[in-house]
């Protein structure tokens, strides 16, 4: 394609310069241009038709469940069946102690593994684990809800938040874990070797060198997964259950928000309906605000 | 120098050193060190005495094994899968290589600057420094204090620093963050400093300035400087070691080996006939 | 910088040198960090142990059904509870059907957007198209499905099926009555499920593309339709192949919202407007009722059957994805294909 102007061409720049034909190549350029706009609109078209779903949910949400979000609906218990009124106060607390006690079983597992993976243990044991990790994100969330039923709830013989939080952060630990590896190989080797020739030791410098480097990485990932898991429905049918009341200790039957809105959203009574509907609404408030605070923590770094 | 055949069945190391006056005069006493990585041979049987408050320079093409050597020094091979060391090598007159010889105790003493500078990237200019002393446990603030100045001085770089102690260390240019690693390394009072190429990331300029600070820790450390550059090593190193293809070639005082070597190795790769 | 000079006053600070012994235990430190060392190791371990977990507890509560009914579960099409016959075959359909429609729906839209957010779209729309996108991934399935429920399938009821009837009615999969709740809703809100995973997966795979390639085909005059037919998107295929397989575990594994639209119904319809059900909404409809054992037992297996189906299909996905050509050197680009199209 080597340009050979000519001194009869008007534009001796333009692209049907290069070639020998100028007629046919005019004509197949504009062709060409033709193309690239075409695959160029629709291209732009899918992504709004991608999107479009996300603006339609939350539009209804906003319509329909923004007028049942009440000051009532976010401090009251449920009222008993065929009452109208009341709130989801113990399902958006229950959600709350059932994140917070998957986070705080899943962290330190997690985190541990991926050093375990990136630093520890011989190379079999770490391909071993980072492949189990993987089918693990796999496996879809409702079948830990069984697991954990069998496991913890037919022993304990009861419904428990307990459960319902264990259940949790088996879904946690692998995402966790496959996180901080990432974030752990990111960070240059030269640290850690700077760290071991001053004479620290190898905690140390994973502690106070490796793992400090790479927090905001992990935090992100610990992050990532508590707002993956605060919208999780199927994991705690069999495990916490749902409660109308508020859960005296752990050991109970516990509310969720997603539970709840499930279980309102396939009952018959328009009441609960508009109820699921401003439950969403949290839930989503929630896991939106979570996303945001990963964004704005991954964009930090990013610069 | 290479009178190397070593004895299988050593003697555990006396504590009395300092008794023999050919001991106190070397930081390092290396025998017939021989390392492996996996099945390849890196070094093959070096003996050479490095000697104290001096500085030793390494020069050798790229691949000779300067940074191997330097890295069996200070035990710091063992973070790489398959490599194996075999051979004595002695500090101030104590086996490293004992078994029960912790590699943390030994690289509090053996300090190790690298080829680019890596200052931690989380930590302040003064977290930098005192990072070794206080996962050591100290928590004395006032020797932290004291050691924090130390050091930076030592390293020539409290002029420069010592309103921002507070700033992140990889805000400096890098000629100061290679003074900064000085300083980290120094701040644990090493006896030993080993430095793998420390100027070859450097402008001439910086360069310049650490070449001249090696010259003065020099006269109280004892340095071991590993570099591809001849003239670097023409001008700081007080002996010089010329490795070639995991051998040493030829050790003496770094005059005498650049003016009048008496291997032709050595003359063929200084006056670069050697390729 | 230039007055650099070494400061005169560290001549007065103390020598260097201590005698410390080499052999010289720090006893607790040693022992910390060995303890530590065990914690790291323990805790990879334990995520071994929790796949063990799960497979045994699953295969425990599985185990009478396998004896009792063996390969049959999967082939027969009968699952009555209350008669105490177990097949497996209407959910098998349903998750298959509804999965691979929605992945047929999902991976073009996905791959045009990620096109669209890397190449086409105007620049200063990317960014927030793309935050767009990862909320959407941040959904949680219930809302979904509670949207679908109440939105979607009224309007799929009231005018898209029967649009769909009028015009393709002579085709199998749109005949039959209209109930709104359907095997095509399930695959739609699954489609929109999976679309940011696809995409965003797909927008990573098309930024490894190295500059250079790009830069050569824009060298040679290529539009950028061109650039992307000749030198990117060879080089990706059996990655975004990839991206999709994975697309499709998610799908298959896709739970509350799918129960929420699909109507539930164990039998197997060739009309998507028939309701169907899938081996996840099963579980979630009939575990916590089963109440003879061999029920307890059969959904046992279904959740087995569900485990082995996302792991194939995510094996699958992991052994296309890592044959991605990420770090290629640079070479020649075939310049033939230029000049024919160019």
């Amino acid at each position: 394609m080597s340009p050979l102007p000519s001194p009869s061409h008007s534009k001796p720049h333009s692209q049907k310069e290069a070639s020998n034909e100028e007629g046919a190549d005019f004509r197949h350029f504009w062709i060409r241009k033709v193309v690239d706009r075409f695959f160029q609109i629709l291209s732009i078209l899918a992504a709004i038709v991608v999107i479009s779903p996300l603006l339609l949910v939350f539009v209804f949400l906003l319509s329909s469940g923004g007028s049942s979000l009440t000051w009532d609906f976010l401090t009251q218990l449920p009222k008993p069946v065929g009452e109208t009124g009341g709130g989801m106060a113990n399902a958006i607390v229950g959600s709350c102690i059932l994140v917070a006690i998957a986070t705080v079983i899943a962290t330190p597992v997690g985190v541990l593994g991926g050093v375990c993976v990136c630093e520890y243990g011989d190379a079999r044991l770490r391909a071993a684990i980072r492949f189990t990790a993987d089918v693990l994100n796999g496996v879809p969330s409702i079948i830990w809800g069984i697991v954990v039923y069998s496991w913890v709830v037919l022993r304990m013989k009861t419904f428990s938040g307990l459960a319902g939080g264990l259940a949790l952060s088996f879904i946690m630990i692998p995402l966790i874990l496959r996180t901080t590896e990432d974030v752990i190989r990111l960070v240059p080797s030269a640290y850690r070797e700077a760290g071991l020739a001053l004479g620290l030791r190898r905690s140390q410098v994973i502690l106070h060198i490796i793992l400090a480097t790479a927090r905001r990485g992990v935090l992100t990932g610990v992050l990532l997964a508590a707002a993956r898991v605060a919208g999780e429905t199927a994991p705690l049918l069999f495990t916490a259950f749902g409660n109308r009341v508020w859960a005296a200790h752990l050991q109970e039957p516990m509310a969720a928000l997603p539970l709840q809105i499930f279980t309102y959203a396939i009952s018959p009574y328009p009441d609960w309906h508009r109820q699921a509907w401003a439950g969403a609404l949290v839930l989503l408030g929630l896991v939106f605000f979570m996303s945001i605070v990963v964004r704005t923590l991954t964009r930090d770094r990013s610069r | 120098m290479s009178e190397s055949a070593s004895d299988p069945k050593r003697t555990v190391s006396s504590s009395a050193e300092g008794a023999d006056p050919q001991r106190r005069s070397s930081a390092f006493q290396i025998e017939d060190l021989h390392v492996w990585f996996g099945n390849r041979a890196a070094l093959h049987g070096i003996s050479l005495n490095i000697p104290v408050h001096q500085v030793t320079g390494i020069i050798g093409p790229s691949g000779c094994g300067k940074s191997t050597f330097l890295r069996a020094l200070n035990r710091m091979h063992e973070f790489i899968p398959g490599a194996r060391v075999q051979g004595r090598i002695r500090l101030f007159g104590e086996d490293i290589y004992e078994a029960s010889g912790d590699p943390i105790l030994l690289r509090r003493r053996v300090g190790m600057v690298f080829q680019k500078s890596n200052p931690f990237p989380t930590m302040s200019i003064q977290e930098n420094v005192l990072i070794g002393l206080r996962l050591a446990g100290t928590r004395n603030r006032d020797l932290l204090e004291e050691r924090l100045e130390e050091a930076l001085r030592m390293a020539a770089l409290w002029s420069e620093v010592k309103d921002r102690l507070h700033a992140p260390g990889i805000e400096l240019s890098g000629g100061q963050q290679q003074r900064l690693c000085i300083a980290r390394a120094l701040a644990v009072r090493p006896e030993v400093l080993l430095m793998d190429e420390p100027c070859s990331a450097l402008d001439p300029i910086a360069t310049a300035q650490i070449e001249s600070l090696i010259r003065d820790l020099g006269q109280r450390y004892s340095i071991v400087l590993a570099t591809h550059n001849l003239q670097e090593a023409g001008r700081t190193a007080d002996c010089t070691a010329f490795f070639l293809e995991g051998r040493l070639i030829e050790f003496g005082s770094t005059k005498k080996l650049f003016t009048n070597p008496s291997q032709k190795q050595t003359e063929d790769y200084l006056t670069g006939r050697f390729t | 910088m230039n007055d650099f000079q070494p400061d005169p006053s560290w001549e007065a600070l103390p020598l260097a040198a201590e005698t410390r012994s080499l052999t010289h235990s720090v006893g607790i430190g040693r022992i910390l960090d060995q303890g530590f060392g065990f914690l790291a190791v323990g805790a990879g371990i334990s995520v071994l142990a929790l796949a063990a977990l799960l497979g045994w507890e699953l295969y425990q509560g599985a185990e009478e059904a396998i004896r009792r009914y063996g390969m049959g579960f999967l082939v027969s099409s009968h699952w009555d509870p209350v008669a105490g016959r177990f097949g497996a075959l209407p959910f098998l359909y349903g998750t298959f059907v509804s999965s691979a429609i929605a992945l047929l729906l999902a991976f073009p839209l996905s791959v045009a957007t990620a096109l669209s957010l890397t190449e086409f779209a105007p620049v200063r729309l990317r960014r927030p198209v793309l935050a767009l996108v990862d909320l959407m991934a941040a959904v949680p399935s219930v809302v979904w499905g509670l949207w679908a429920m109440f939105e979607m399938v009224p309007w799929l009821r009231q005018t898209a099926f029967p649009f769909l009837q009028r015009f393709f009615g002579w085709l199998p999969f749109f005949q039959g009555s209209i109930y709104g709740v359907s095997l095509l809703a399930g695959a739609l809100v699954i489609a929109m499920m999976i679309t940011p995973i696809v995409t965003s997966l797909a927008i990573e795979i098309l930024q490894s593309v190295p500059l250079t390639l790009r830069e050569a085909a824009w060298a040679l005059g290529a539009t950028r339709w061109e650039v992307m037919r000749v030198a990117v998107l060879p080089y990706v295929r059996s990655s975004l192949v990839g991206a999709g397989v994975l697309g499709l575990g998610r799908a298959l594994g896709e739970t509350m919202a799918v129960t929420m639209v699909i109507g539930n119904r164990p039998e197997i319809f060739l009309s998507l407007f028939a309701p169907g059900y899938t081996l996840a909404s099963v579980l979630v409809n009939e575990f916590a009722e089963a109440t003879s054992e061999e029920h307890l037992s059969a959904l046992f297996e279904i959740g087995l059957t569900l485990v082995a189906v996302t792991f194939v299909v995510n094996s699958l996905a992991r052994l296309l994805i890592r044959s991605v050509p990420f770090f290629f050197a640079p070479r020649p680009l075939r310049t033939e294909s230029m000049e024919t199209s160019g």
